[in-house]
């Protein structure tokens, strides 16, 4: 038995401790905005944060989060005024958006971390996710602007 | 017009879906299918399955309190059609954008025309269809106002979701009319009046917003993967791994073991050719997706490969080469190449290799089914939804009527989600399972390996050229399997829709040119990927056009533009068969002008000719596909380690009219995105009939830190809202590659032949 919270709320586990966070939340919890891509930590759609840091949902076993502070998509921020989530919009970042969810929360933990992120660090912190209609133009266009918002 | 009931994607198991907004109340609903003038052939969309439809009592409802509700009979798969479509309604209804919520049509073909979404069809085909459901709607509304008030109609005019009497001043918001001015006569199509470009508020402008931004941006948007049903089980399937295999035996001992795995199920496998259907295999069903994955790890089968099991695509490389040096069966003849040939100056010859692709869709491909004896129902995101009604209508003996598909949004399709294999899956499971619901899942492993691929090719192209360097003669020889093998194992040469996908329509004032199409077979599934054969021949046809500038010593740009020619119009029909994507040749000739502008227009947007850092190169290529125009020009910079960065990308790109300039951009990008993974790092390849690819670590495609710094769009718009509209989402893809390869011969003096360039720099 485990006991953690996703998006503030407390949870219980007593299944398989190598179930992935991942399955767990879509298939258990019904929580379907943090998204299946590969299961191996190759495209950073199923990114969550775990204690803040984002982290890779789909190789992360339940066995592994005992006492720890899960935030996805869904609780990122109350009614979805994130500064990430709103660059998104404002620039139109999404094409079919199944990715997006990944990547507003790798973003975000970026710019928690690092508030002005250069070229290099956006590329260090965003290589991880991957988006196959190519809004990688306007995602770094939007952590910029998610930047200047959070500075302003 | 009739209150919609408020639909919640998240009870997709209320059954609340729509059968058509207008169900029950509109009873006069005789949908307008007006036949093609004086036409014995039909082309567009009317030539498609189910036609298109524009009876706005089908599409549209509007509520008491105003509220547009439009049924989208189109997949949104990221080409934002679900906005677009809402923009050109809301622009002749005269409503407030705003105030216009978008439902996606269940699937049926007889009812809301073709839905099948694919060839950068949607728009092209559909602009004038919406434009018409919107303009008759808001006359419906007028002509209300107009006798409520006792007016002549003329007297009155729709202005931003009201309508309203100039002369008097009074004014009446749509959802007041609604209700009433659903019940009068649909204007025949010669009656309604369209609004002129010069008013329009919405079409054209830039930055438009898109229907499903806060449902993508919160993680509410619900896509296929997502659909949640009371008590569904989940499910994986161990395929056979190679195409035409099938199980030998299995021994499920340990799957069964599995906390959560509810039952294992054998599908049979199908004789091939399969066409659309599931490989068969052993499926395991569980009570979550990752207790079946866990379950399927532990089944032990033996598989029977069959005739494709020694199937090596290395060594099919040479096979196709050997094809391509001799001549096969001509699908173009102009003048006498043979004698041109002989008689030329100089004579060059290349030869261009491009592997196999997947389309890898960042949600795999995944189905929610529900299966009763007397119907069967389906939650899946999928390009072409009437594909799967008339599959497992066969499958289970039923009427069509009783196959009901719900299309949910697409993470991605790219030409893989127009198959139904997935959904067929899925319908046989909850069969299995007695009718409980059964969601259906790819891995990305099951994506890439058991896929349907984007051909492998050889294009081997020799050219005479005169004294001045000028081409006299071109042969083309095109080497690639079928997409018809699917269908008929004796297919070994190109379909008419492939040839003319850039070999047979190439454009060039050339006055000798033939066009041969040696046999090939194919040894796994060939599938659409998004642009499809244009991918190949226009690789290979501007690779080597930047080839021949070379050895006439000419600028690339100047040569190709030389090629061109002088503007002019060809009749396809003067090339091969006449196909040009199903369209009406008459109307949509090659215009070399439209060609060439787009090259121009890239070329000075990138500075053509400005002085480069050591190490950096520019590339030009241009195409015309989906009949629309595409011209791109590529800044790479090689290091001296061979390190490949693309700092700047140019794109220009005419396609007619266009409605959500915004969206044409973002389609742009990403073919940009899409043509560079497909350049560096794509390829499927086979040993012993198996993919040897397995998941992103190996499949390799673009990431953020590879893409270019710079994606800069030009959308060069020749005209007025009257000329047909060309396709978006494809066309801006096949001149990327050969741009990339061409800038890194001006960076380095290397010719890349071999896709994907890898190492090829290092």
């Amino acid at each position: 038995m485990s006991t953690f919270t996703v998006n503030g709320k407390t949870l219980r586990f007593d299944g398989d401790p190598e179930m992935p966070l991942l399955w767990y939340l879509r298939d258990v919890a019904g929580m379907t905005g943090t998204k299946f891509g590969c299961g191996r930590a190759l495209c950073g759609a199923c990114t969550v944060h775990i204690d803040g840091a984002a982290t890779r949902s789909c190789v992360t076993p339940m066995g592994s989060i005992s006492g720890r502070a899960i935030t996805t998509i869904e609780g990122l921020s109350p009614d979805g005024m994130h500064p990430v989530q709103v660059a998104w919009r404002e620039l139109n970042v999404a094409q079919c958006g199944y990715c997006q969810s990944g990547q507003i929360m790798q973003a975000a933990a970026l710019l928690k971390a690092t508030p002005k992120p250069s070229d290099s660090e956006m590329d260090a912190s965003m290589g991880g996710n991957i988006c196959r209609c190519g809004t990688y133009p306007r995602i770094r266009a939007a952590i910029k602007r998610a930047a200047e918002r959070a500075g302003s | 017009m009739n209150a919609v009931a408020e639909l919640e994607v998240e009870n997709v198991s209320r059954r609340a879906f729509l059968r058509g907004v207008a169900a029950g109340t509109f009873v006069l609903a005789v949908p307008i299918s007006l036949p093609a003038f004086g036409q014995d052939k039909k082309y567009g969309g009317e030539a498609m399955s189910g036609g298109l439809k524009d009876d706005p009592r089908i599409f549209l409802s509007i509520s008491d309190d105003g509220t547009v509700t439009l049924l989208c009979n189109r997949a949104e798969m990221g080409q934002g059609v679900r906005a677009s479509w809402a923009v050109v309604v809301a622009e002749e209804l005269e409503a407030d954008l705003a105030h216009v919520k978008v439902l996606q049509a269940p699937g049926d073909e007889a009812h809301y025309g073709n839905q099948n979404t694919d060839g950068s069809r949607s728009m092209r085909h559909h602009f004038e269809p919406l434009r018409r459901i919107g303009a008759a709607a808001r006359q419906m509304l007028e002509a209300e106002a107009a006798a409520r008030w006792g007016v002549p109609v003329s007297a009155v005019r729709a202005i931003n979701h009201e309508v309203v009497h100039q002369a008097s001043g009074r004014r009446l918001g749509f959802g007041a009319l609604a209700r009433d001015a659903a019940a009068r006569p649909v204007p025949p199509r010669e009656a309604l009046a369209f609004k002129a470009p010069a008013a329009f508020r919405y079409i054209g402008r830039e930055n438009l917003p898109l229907i499903d931004n806060f449902d993508i941006t919160t993680g509410t948007a619900v896509y296929g993967i997502d659909a949640r049903l009371e008590g569904m089980a989940f499910a994986v399937v161990a395929r056979p791994p190679v195409y035409g295999g099938k199980v030998r035996s299995v021994d499920a001992a340990e799957t069964l073991k599995v906390p959560g795995v509810l039952k294992v199920v054998a599908i049979d496998a199908p004789p091939i050719p399969s066409a659309f259907q599931p490989l068969g295999g052993i499926a395991v069903v569980a009570q979550n997706t990752f207790a079946a994955i866990k379950g399927r790890s532990l089944l032990r089968i033996q598989w029977e490969d069959g005739p494709n099991g020694r199937y090596d695509s290395a060594r099919f490389r040479q096979t196709l080469e050997t094809a391509a040096s001799k001549p096969g069966k001509v699908v173009r003849n102009n003048g006498d190449v043979d004698a041109a040939l002989a008689g030329a100056s100089r004579r060059v010859q290349a030869s261009y290799y491009l592997p196999h692709l997947a389309q890898a869709p960042m949600e795999p491909p995944t189905a929610t089914a529900r299966v009763s004896n007397d119907t069967c129902e389906i939650w899946a995101s999928v390009q072409n939804p009437e594909a799967i009604r008339t599959d497992l209508a066969k499958r289970f003996n039923l009427p069509l009527d009783r196959i009901i598909v719900h299309p949910l949004l697409l993470g991605g399709g790219f030409g893989r989600k127009s198959k139904p294999d997935f959904a067929s899956e899925a319908a046989t499971l909850s069969r299995a399972m007695g009718g409980r619901p059964v969601k259906l899942t790819f891995t990305r492993e099951d994506d890439l390996q058991h896929g349907f691929y984007h051909t492998v090719s050889v294009e081997r192209l020799e050219a005479g050229l005169d004294a001045k360097g000028k081409p006299v003669a071109w042969l083309h020889r095109t080497v690639a399997p079928t997409i018809q093998s699917l269908f008929a194992p004796s297919s070994k040469n190109e379909a008419a829709f492939e040839l003319a996908m850039g070999a047979v329509d190439m454009p060039f004032a050339i006055p000798n040119v033939r066009v041969e199409n040696p046999k090939a077979e194919a040894h796994t599934r060939i599938g659409w990927f998004r642009a499809v054969s244009n991918i190949p021949h226009a690789f290979a046809i501007q690779s080597f056009v930047a080839e021949l500038a070379a050895a006439a010593g000419r600028d690339p740009r100047d040569y190709l533009l030389e090629l061109v020619g002088a503007d002019r119009l060809i009749d396809p029909a003067s090339l091969s068969d006449g196909w040009v994507y199903g369209e009406d040749p008459k109307r949509y000739p090659f215009d070399t002008g439209r060609l060439r502008r787009v090259i121009e227009k890239a070329a000075a947007e990138a500075g053509w000719g400005r002085r480069l850092r050591r190490g950096h190169g520019l590339g030009i290529a241009a195409h015309r596909s989906f009949v629309a125009y595409t011209a791109v020009v590529v800044e790479v910079a090689v290091g001296a380690d061979g390190a490949l960065a693309i700092p700047r990308v140019d794109i220009a790109f005419d396609c007619g009219a266009v409605v959500n300039p915004d969206r044409v951009r973002a389609q742009l990008e990403g073919a940009v995105v899409w043509g560079i993974a497909l350049a560096t790092t794509g390829e499927i390849s086979f040993k012993a009939g198996r993919v040897e690819q397995s998941n992103f670590h190996d499949y390799e495609v673009t990431r953020f830190n590879a893409a270019p710094a710079q994606i800069r769009t030009h959308l060069v718009i020749p005209g007025g809202y009257d000329q047909p509209l060309g396709g978006v989402g494809e066309p801006g893809l096949p001149p990327v590659a050969p741009a990339l390869t061409n800038a890194i011969y001006a960076a380095t003096g290397k010719r890349i032949r071999t896709l994907p360039i890898r190492n090829q720099l290092t």
